[in-house]
């Protein structure tokens, strides 16, 4: 088949544009081996450094011997604050507008801290030095609870800031205590609360986790002094806003610094923020001269960079007796760790846990955050979720199981009852936000339809009965959750991080022979931006897919950019993607006039050409036009076809969707297994239907081992308990269930192509899915809230303390 | 996740093993699949100096299936177990108790040997040794002597071995024709140690059971033998708690593991009666 005989039809498909289930093309590379992650880069004269850490959670640092260290053959150096001290790098800015130790400078505040840098020839040598370094240490009284690190006479944990009144977010009221943020109408919600028909509190937590992503976090650092230019290469999940920091805190200017993001091994938020180990490699290449590799091992990374959740939410909410909700309240209290390193937009310091109000039209709404220092790991990222998205998911979707309870009503009715309506779209929500499209009720419809949710409910209520009888020790769950996504951050006006607003950028070049190359201010870390973004340009410019290259994650080619995080990719840079295509068409348009001898006016756009109206005849193709940018002189027209576009979101996306997980649970051991778990996502205009089903299944298998057993828990002394994976709850394939996936499409109607953003969604909606399944299996006994994670041990407790194991 | 520096031996018979175990004292430790020991040298709680690897030694790698009893060596891998169809006829419970052992890949490194030679309560393989009542052969620099599972295990990592003896040989006699039996193990996902697991042996007028992961060593209970022989399943049941004396971790409180080896121990029993021919 030829061009000239190809239906349009054809042509679109020939494309592998938006909406075709196109092969990620990253696999190729990553299948055989041939990624090129942050451990292959290997440079002549390379350095190791490996971390000296402390087992405390809370000590003074008395001493530090490290001559045994220095004398061991091979070590090149070790670094220690007082080393940093005079550059001033032995404290660094955090992200939340706190700051945070590089090297331990006096004390520790966390087991696993950074103590000291030792720098090695080799990693061997790195890890034996380690054990040399001789630090003394007088344990300080150690507090892990968040609520008694509020009591007044806990432990000061940051001695440095201890007086200060007011911090990065407003007065800070104890010395553990980091800022209040308040949201929505406290007098008119305790007025809907006091005259409700029906209320329900609950303490709801989401405890402690990690993202853990398969790479852990490092770097090389190269500091080249002939040309003064320093090059780092990273996990890093915002290369650009990384370049900006290492700028403004060592004073290295900008354009002498070069950030490398390489393959990413996933991500998940743990590698947005900056780490100690990122600091202690500059420096040391700075002092050494030779480039200077750092990579964590598995329980370090568990142990010390960015932690996940920790909420303790306190809610209340209002209803009618039919079951119209009135008013929400909610509390939070935000376990930080010791220091305050969450990333977060930097004038959200709970993120937009305000989403809390869900997919529910609750026209009263009030919310209270207070953050708190603990001696535990800092961080507080947003895992596989906008931020704090999946805690106020969470909250409301126990919230409105819990008022099922209260009302005797069934919580699929509940939920239908309560949802915003498709016309009142786009909608103000209590808490501050207009949620830009949606229709749950179809969604959801679709969702209890596809399960037999009637059905269910029937098998439940006889297994009940069997249950009674004594014919069987199994509990069926059936587990619900409508969740409602805030991603795409974000508008400048409000969104920055320390001070850079969060737009993104897309920059074209389009070849003489019509193939294309595209540089995005994003950065993949398994998402498969290759694949996807090629997909737009595809629709966007009809060039094929195969013919245009995505590239990503080298600040000195890439257009400035905020980072792959918060479902942002696609809403911000895919955004940025179509507008630059669309300035490229532009101009090809008025190529093509040119060479048809019409006016730009008299052409429309057809697949992948220009084609003369009423003269279908008479057409120029992009391959053709692509070439007359670069051998033709065109009146007016500059030679070339290239554009940038940097997009600043006028609103963010809110993806939103419903999902059913059916549960078999043992009361006498906790065993549990999830029969059928069924998942409708709407993110609007979906670029890659197989990618989309990719994500929703990985972020599902997060979501299951969240809920049901994945945790970074402590024992009162502060020491991880879950530091590696035989304790810390990775799935394999063997817990994990089969999904299935399913959709409705709602664009986004201030997007370009419509389109949401989807790799977040699964973890947001799944967590309460599976703990509402939990929860849902012991309603019929008298289960109110039972904490996550669900595990054996746990679910045995619920079983005991309902008195169900005689 | 380092480990420290150490020499490697790779010796092709025991008496050089045990010959170079004798030169280097408690400095040397024995390398079979080292699927328990690296893990400790990367976390540096092991630090041996010198490490003697069986591996090249190739007596230690062959199953025997006697009339009276199957003779195992100690670097025959778990994977091995669990392929071995002539093993599989003989005692079938070798096989379902190996493929509940961590996952495929630790079963294709790991050995019967280092297994039970580790003395970690959480291994399946000791509790299912002492159900069977298997003898372990260890050759040290005095010759070789026989020790009953049962007898071996005194603590966590302490064993009847001594540092200079090298395990060779798992002598496991053939349980009477017809004997029902069953491992079951409860953990909280794959690659876990037991929660609880349950080794159940029974035919006409004997049982044999033993439990894992919930004391210090593995539990062989004479009593709940006794009492299952004799049909009496809650008896069973009743003795085997009172013989277990699990300790609380990130599994559980000592309740709830109590709670789980009983179910354990209940399925392992329902399993073993049906099967019983
Ligand atoms: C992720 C993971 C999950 C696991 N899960 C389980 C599980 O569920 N159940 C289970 O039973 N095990 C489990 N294991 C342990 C695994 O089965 C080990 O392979 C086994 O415990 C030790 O066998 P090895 O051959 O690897 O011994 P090694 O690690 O090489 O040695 C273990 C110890 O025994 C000594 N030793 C070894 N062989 C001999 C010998 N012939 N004579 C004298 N001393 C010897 C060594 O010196 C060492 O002290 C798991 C391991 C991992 C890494």
């Amino acid at each position: 088949m030829t061009d000239q005989t190809m239906t349009p039809e054809e042509r679109a498909a020939s494309l592998e544009g938006m909406g075709c289930r196109r092969k990620r093309v990253e696999d190729v590379r990553f299948t055989q081996g041939k990624g090129n992650y942050v451990d292959d880069v290997k440079l002549p004269g390379m350095l190791f450094g490996a971390f000296v850490r402390s087992p405390y959670a809370h000590a003074r640092v008395k001493s530090i011997d490290a001559e045994a260290a220095k004398a061991l053959p091979g070590v090149v150096a070790v670094l220690t604050a007082a080393d940093l001290a005079p550059l001033g790098l032995h404290w660094m800015p955090t992200l939340a507008g706190d700051k945070q130790m590089v090297l331990a400078d006096g004390k520790v505040l966390f087991q696993g801290q950074e103590v000291a840098f030792v720098v090695a020839e080799d990693r061997y040598l790195a890890a034996d030095a380690v054990e040399l370094v001789e630090v003394e240490y007088e344990e300080l009284p150690v507090v892990t609870d968040p609520f008694k690190a509020l009591e007044p006479d806990a432990p000061v944990l940051r001695e440095d800031i201890k007086d200060q009144k007011e911090g990065a977010h407003g007065p800070r009221r104890h010395h553990n205590h980091i800022f209040t943020w308040e949201q929505g109408d406290r007098d008119a919600t305790e007025k809907v609360l006091a005259e409700a028909d029906v209320t329900v509190e609950e303490m709801i937590h989401y405890h402690r986790t990690h993202p853990c992503p398969l790479e852990t976090c490092g770097c090389v650092a190269s500091m080249d002094k002939a040309t003064g230019k320093l090059t780092v290469w990273g996990t890093f999940q915002a290369p650009h806003a990384i370049r900006t920091v290492v700028s403004l805190i060592s004073g290295i200017a900008e354009h002498n610094i070069r950030i490398i993001s390489p393959d990413i091994g996933g991500g998940f938020g743990n590698k947005v923020g900056a780490y100690p180990g990122y600091v202690c490699s500059v420096v040391a290449s700075i002092v050494t001269g030779r480039p200077v590799k750092w990579i964590e091992n598995r329980m370090e990374n568990l142990m010390s960079t960015a932690f996940a959740r920790d909420y303790w939410m306190k809610g209340r909410i209002a209803a009618t007796k039919d079951g119209r909700i009135t008013g929400l309240w909610c509390h939070v209290t935000a376990d930080h760790g010791g220091f305050d390193a969450c990333a977060d937009p930097t004038k959200f310091p709970a993120g937009f846990f305000n989403i809390c109000t869900g997919s529910y039209d609750i026209p009263t709404a009030y919310l209270c955050v207070d953050g708190v220092y603990t001696n535990k790991a800092p961080g507080g990222v947003a895992y596989r979720c906008s931020f704090r998205v999946t805690e106020a998911a969470y909250f409301i979707e126990r919230m409105v199981e819990l008022l099922a309870i209260e009302l005797n009503m069934d919580a699929a009715e509940l939920r239908r009852i309560n949802f915003i309506r498709k016309e009142q779209f786009p909608y103000a929500s209590a808490l501050g936000w207009e949620y830009d499209s949606g229709d749950y009720h179809t969604a959801w419809d679709k969702a209890l339809k596809a399960v037999d949710y009637e059905g269910l409910r029937r098998e439940q209520a006889r297994r009940i009965e069997d249950f009674k009888a004594g014919r069987t020790r199994k509990l069926l769950g059936i587990g619900l959750s409508h969740f409602t996504e805030i991603v795409g951050a974000g508008p400048v006006k409000n969104c920055d991080i320390l001070g850079l607003g969060m737009f993104d950028s897309c920059e074209i070049r389009i070849h003489p022979t019509g193939s294309a190359i595209a540089r995005l201010g994003t950065i993949s870390q398994g998402q498969g931006h290759a694949t996807t973004f090629a997909q737009i340009l595809a629709s966007e410019l009809g060039i094929p897919a195969s013919d245009i290259t995505v590239e990503e994650g080298d600040t000195d080619t890439a257009p400035y950019g905020l980072g792959t995080y918060g479902s942002r990719s696609t809403p911000v840079a895919g955004a940025a993607t179509a507008m630059a295509a669309r300035k490229i068409r532009a101009k090809a348009q008025m190529i093509a006039a040119w060479l048809l001898e019409v006016h730009d006016d008299d052409l429309e756009w057809d697949v992948d050409r220009f084609v003369v109206k009423g003269a279908p005849e008479r057409f120029k193709t992009m391959k053709e036009i692509a070439f007359a940018a670069y051998n033709q002189a065109i009146p007016g027209l500059e030679p070339g076809l290239e554009a940038v576009s940097y997009y600043d979101p006028p609103n963010m996306t809110y993806p939103f969707g419903a999902y059913v997980c059916v549960m078999e649970i043992d009361v006498d051991t906790g065993e549990w297994k999830v029969r059928q778990f069924y998942a409708l996502d709407d993110c609007g205009t979906r670029i890659n239907p197989m990618i989309i089903e990719g994500q929703v299944h990985g972020g599902l298998t997060e979501a299951l081992a969240i809920a049901m057993g994945q945790e970074i828990a402590y024992d009162e002394m502060g020491n991880v308990k879950t530091g590696t994976l035989m304790d810390f709850f990775i799935p394999t394939a063997w817990e994990t269930p089969n999904y299935v996936t399913d959709h409705t499409v709602t664009p986004s109607p201030h997007h370009p192509i419509g389109a949401k953003g989807v790799g977040e969604s699964p973890n947001v909606g799944g967590v309460p899915a599976f703990s509402n399944a939990v929860h849902d299996a012991f309603r019929a006994f008298g289960l109110r809230q039972a904490h996550m994670p669900h595990d054996h041990w746990r679910i045995w407790r619920i079983a005991e303390n309902l008195g169900l194991h005689g | 996740m380092i480990p420290a520096g150490f020499e490697y031996h790779r010796p092709t018979d025991v008496a050089s093993a045990v010959a170079i175990l004798g030169r280097h004292g408690d400095e040397a430790r024995v390398l079979a699949g080292g699927h328990s020991l690296i893990p400790m040298m990367k976390l540096r709680m092991a630090a041996p100096a010198h490490l003697v690897d069986l591996r090249g030694i190739a007596e230690l790698g062959r199953i025997e299936i006697g009339d009276d009893a199957v003779v195992i060596g100690a670097m025959v891998a778990q994977h091995d177990l669990i392929a071995h169809e002539g093993l599989a006829q003989a005692l079938p419970i070798i096989r379902e108790a190996a493929l509940q052992i961590a996952d495929p890949q630790v079963r294709s490194m790991g050995t019967i040997g280092g297994n039970l030679a580790n003395g970690d309560p959480g291994n399946d393989m000791p509790g299912l040794m002492q159900c069977l009542d298997a003898r372990f052969a260890l050759v040290g620099p005095g010759g070789e002597r026989e020790v009953a599972a049962r007898e071996f295990y005194e603590s966590a990592y302490f064993t009847a071995r001594e540092d200079d003896e090298i395990l060779t040989r798992v002598i496991v006699p053939r349980p009477p024709a017809g004997a029902g039996w069953a491992y079951e193990k409860i953990k909280r996902k794959i690659g876990d140690y037991a929660t609880a697991a349950a080794a159940v042996m029974l035919g006409e007028g004997f049982a044999s059971v033993a439990m894992t992961n919930l004391a210090d060593t593995p539990v062989w209970c004479e009593a709940a033998g006794r009492a299952l022989a004799a049909g009496d399943v809650e008896g069973c049941v009743a003795a085997m708690l009172e013989a277990i004396d699990p300790a609380e971790d990130n599994r559980g409180p000592v309740a709830f593991k109590k709670h789980a080896a009983a179910a354990a121990l209940r399925r392992a029993i329902a399993r073993a009666q049906a099967r019983r021919a």
